[in-house]
């Protein structure tokens, strides 16, 4: 059962961040490089995106999906894919702000440089965006981190159902909640376990990164 | 180059895997139950649910939140059946047209609880509202779930009735579960109210408060059952909801709630319209 | 009359509301080797990046010849810019090999097997022993001959340098602009060369012509921009009087 847990804790946080790298890199991308009238506000909600509360946005999902709101036609409320959305938003403007700032920090003519050798706009900013790689590393790092340790949203969107949308974080509040502290406690360390080993397959991609032809 | 394009073509055949494993329709029958954290602490769920589960080919997911927010959850039609207990909130959601009826299904007591030396001398008192207003008198540390729970609710009503309007540094509002709460009152050695199924879980675990005062009839705390209403909200499962609810007042299923003992004690009395009928 | 690689029109430049670059009509021969001598912000810079299409002018139009046709910035394709390279005054090589940044510009046309021609070009320029080294290991002037090889190894029609010599020691010096006269006479690459150096642009240049403030004092062919200038600020200029 315990295992059940951190697979589907694994499970709905890697969605997310796939989901939130794929947009998120190239929206980052095109903060750094873009300039366009309302940029600054644009960096001011993604700071502000950096620090939202994970429980608001599990109740502003929630609100979305319920059966009596906009998008209750999709059935996702109480399952899985709800935690994936909640997560999403709440790693995104994380992802979108590290690679924007990482990008940034390359030198700014190295894009032009790159189009007199020939590159293609889309081929200068695709490397461009390898060149802040270890940077992007970073914001998918922190990205992770703060999706599968978080509980607010998951709660509230998932509902903790045991068997269906039971995570590694609402178990342990579940347990803390009935007394159960070594258990919950050894839930604790499972999830720190989960979070060091993807960090460390992450900063090994980061030095194989490096690599790259 | 190539290397990293085919790394991000197989992250997103990954995700719409993982997307569509558990988009997959769910199984023939499931039923959403909104109930409390209390009633899922007292683990009378875990074991009167499987027989409906199998009798029916069904899942009941089972979402245990405040009781506030399990009433909230019904208005908003995002659950098919709720278990709560607080008739005033019930009644209120039968009468906004949330739902065609509750029905009565059992009862657990409420006891007063706190620490051994019991300070405020409540001990064997008759009535919840004599207790409370000789903790009042006394000052002595009390801790309230203050989280619009069914035992909060109830708390708030025995003040009421005893005339009380508690505030000051001895009154404690904490906002967490009943299994938290007994924690902080033993910590803090205070008085709490708590239902009787979480204390005896959490003492068989080794919680030291003792129960003070029981049994008044101010201390009963009874649970209705409620089926959301179809018509305001067409996406529930009424036909399975209707079948949980016979189910669940059923002679034989509140046979099942009488038996469910912790430490040798019932914690539920059975309350059904069936049941009183076969038991006058 | 020689083909022109370049023909200039009604050039203007601006930068916020500052006019950088006024150049009414100037034309650059193909095949030769062009210097644009100037002081420092004077829009050398400028001029080499419309040449280079990587910026479209504010007024004017520059024309390009390459090969068989005539485009300009708005006209050009791909393939038809991938005929002019530029190596920039500070270049910035991207955090892999030397060898594999030399190969970048032929990755993205597609060439992915040129190892023997890379390792002859590094050969060439001295860096051999580099060829393995992590870019950012290298010292200014081994940066700026790795920069020049991504760009020669390319075979551009034209080939514009932004002051090409200018951080590396004269022995380095002398080797880029033997691989200059080299690239020219062999290929008969257009060559467009901003510097600062008189004598590199009396040693190397076919043409020539003065910038001051953005604006074209004169151009004309090598010999007599040098020896007898029809203005008064080139033969200044360029007997070194000009102090800014």
């Amino acid at each position: 059962m315990i295992l059940e847990i951190a697979i589907r804790s694994l499970q709905v946080t890697i969605s997310a961040l796939i989901v939130s790298t794929l947009i998120g890199i190239p929206v980052g991308a095109w903060l750094a490089l873009v300039r366009f009238p309302a940029r600054r506000v644009a960096l001011a909600l993604v700071y502000t995106g950096m620090g939202l509360p994970p429980v608001v946005v599990g109740l502003v999902v929630y609100l979305i999906l319920s059966r009596s709101g906009p998008l209750g036609g999709l059935s996702w409320l109480f399952t899985i894919p709800a935690m994936i959305v909640a997560q999403i938003i709440l790693s995104i403007p994380l992802i979108v702000g590290i690679t924007m700032s990482s990008i940034l920090a390359v030198d700014s003519t190295l894009r032009i440089q790159l189009r007199a050798l020939g590159a293609t706009h889309w081929q200068a900013t695709r490397d461009l965006v390898l060149e802040a790689r270890s940077g992007v590393v970073v914001g998918l790092a922190a990205g992770f981190g703060a999706i599968i340790s978080e509980v607010g949203a998951v709660m509230l969107v998932g509902g903790n159902i045991a068997g269906q949308t039971r995570v590694l974080t609402t178990a342990i509040v579940l347990e803390t909640r009935e007394g159960n502290f070594d258990t919950a406690l050894a839930l604790g360390g499972i999830l720190l376990t989960l979070a060091f080993a993807a960090n460390l397959i992450m900063v090994i991609a980061q030095g194989r990164l490096r690599e790259i032809k | 180059m190539l290397t990293i394009n085919r790394k991000i073509a197989l992250a997103f055949l990954t995700i719409l895997t993982l997307l569509a494993v558990r988009c997959t329709p769910q199984p023939p029958a499931t039923l959403r139950l909104a109930t409390t954290t209390s009633t899922q602490d007292s683990g009378l769920l875990d074991i009167i649910l499987p027989d409906f589960e199998k009798k029916f080919n069904a899942r009941v997911d089972v979402v245990a939140v405040g009781t506030g927010q399990a009433i909230a959850i019904g208005e908003k039609g995002d659950a098919d059946v709720l278990l709560v207990h607080d008739r005033a909130k019930e009644d209120k959601f039968v009468a906004d047209g949330n739902a065609p009826a509750r029905y009565d299904v059992m009862y657990n007591d409420f006891i007063i609880v706190g620490p051994a030396s019991d300070p405020a001398k409540i001990k064997g008192m008759a009535t919840a509202a004599d207790a409370f207003k000789a903790i009042a008198a006394a000052k002595a540390l009390f801790i309230s779930r203050g989280d619009q729970s069914g035992t909060n609710a109830r708390e708030l009503a025995i003040w009421k009735a005893a005339g009380i309007n508690p505030a000051g540094d001895w009154y404690v509002s904490a906002g967490q579960g009943m299994g938290e709460l007994l924690t902080m009152t033993q910590e803090r050695e205070a008085y709490t109210l708590s239902d009787r199924g979480t204390y005896l879980k959490r003492r068989s675990d080794g919680l030291t408060l003792v129960i003070l005062v029981e049994g008044g009839s101010d201390l009963l705390n009874p649970y209705g059952v409620i089926p959301v209403s179809a018509q305001k909200f067409p996406g529930v499962n009424a036909d399975l909801a209707q079948k949980f609810v016979d189910w669940l007042l059923s002679v034989d299923t509140q046979q099942m709630i009488a038996d469910y003992k912790i430490d040798g004690q019932s914690l539920f009395i059975p309350q059904s319209e069936p049941w009183k009928a076969a038991h006058p | 009359m020689t083909p022109s690689a370049y023909r200039l029109t009604g050039i203007e430049q601006v930068y916020a509301a500052r006019t950088v670059l006024r150049i009414p009509e100037l034309t650059i021969p193909r095949g030769d080797i062009f210097t644009v001598l100037g002081p420092n912000g004077s829009g050398k810079t400028t001029l080499l990046r419309l040449l280079a299409l990587l910026e479209a002018p504010t007024r004017g139009t520059v024309t390009v010849s390459l090969a068989s046709r005539e485009v300009t910035g708005r006209t050009a394709t791909i393939e038809d810019r991938r005929l002019v390279t530029m190596v920039f005054q500070h270049p910035i090589l991207l955090t892999r090999t030397v060898r594999e940044n030399v190969a970048y510009g032929l990755r993205l046309r597609g060439q992915r097997d040129a190892r023997k021609r890379i390792d002859g070009l590094l050969d060439q320029l001295g860096l051999s022993r580099l060829a393995g080294a992590p870019s950012h290991t290298l010292s200014g002037g081994e940066a700026q001959r790795v920069a020049l090889a991504r760009a020669l190894i390319l075979d551009p029609q034209i080939l514009l340098l932004d002051e090409p010599t200018a951080n590396l020691d004269p022995a380095s010096g002398v080797l880029i602009e033997q691989m200059i006269r080299e690239t020219h006479r062999r290929d008969g690459v257009t060559v467009v060369l901003v510097t600062h150096n008189i004598f590199q642009a009396k040693r190397l240049a076919t043409r020539a012509m003065l910038l001051l403030d953005g604006e074209l004092v004169e151009d004309g062919e090598a010999s007599q921009f040098f020896t007898a200038p029809r203005d008064e600020r080139t033969a200044r200029f360029v007997a070194g009087e000009m102090t800014f």
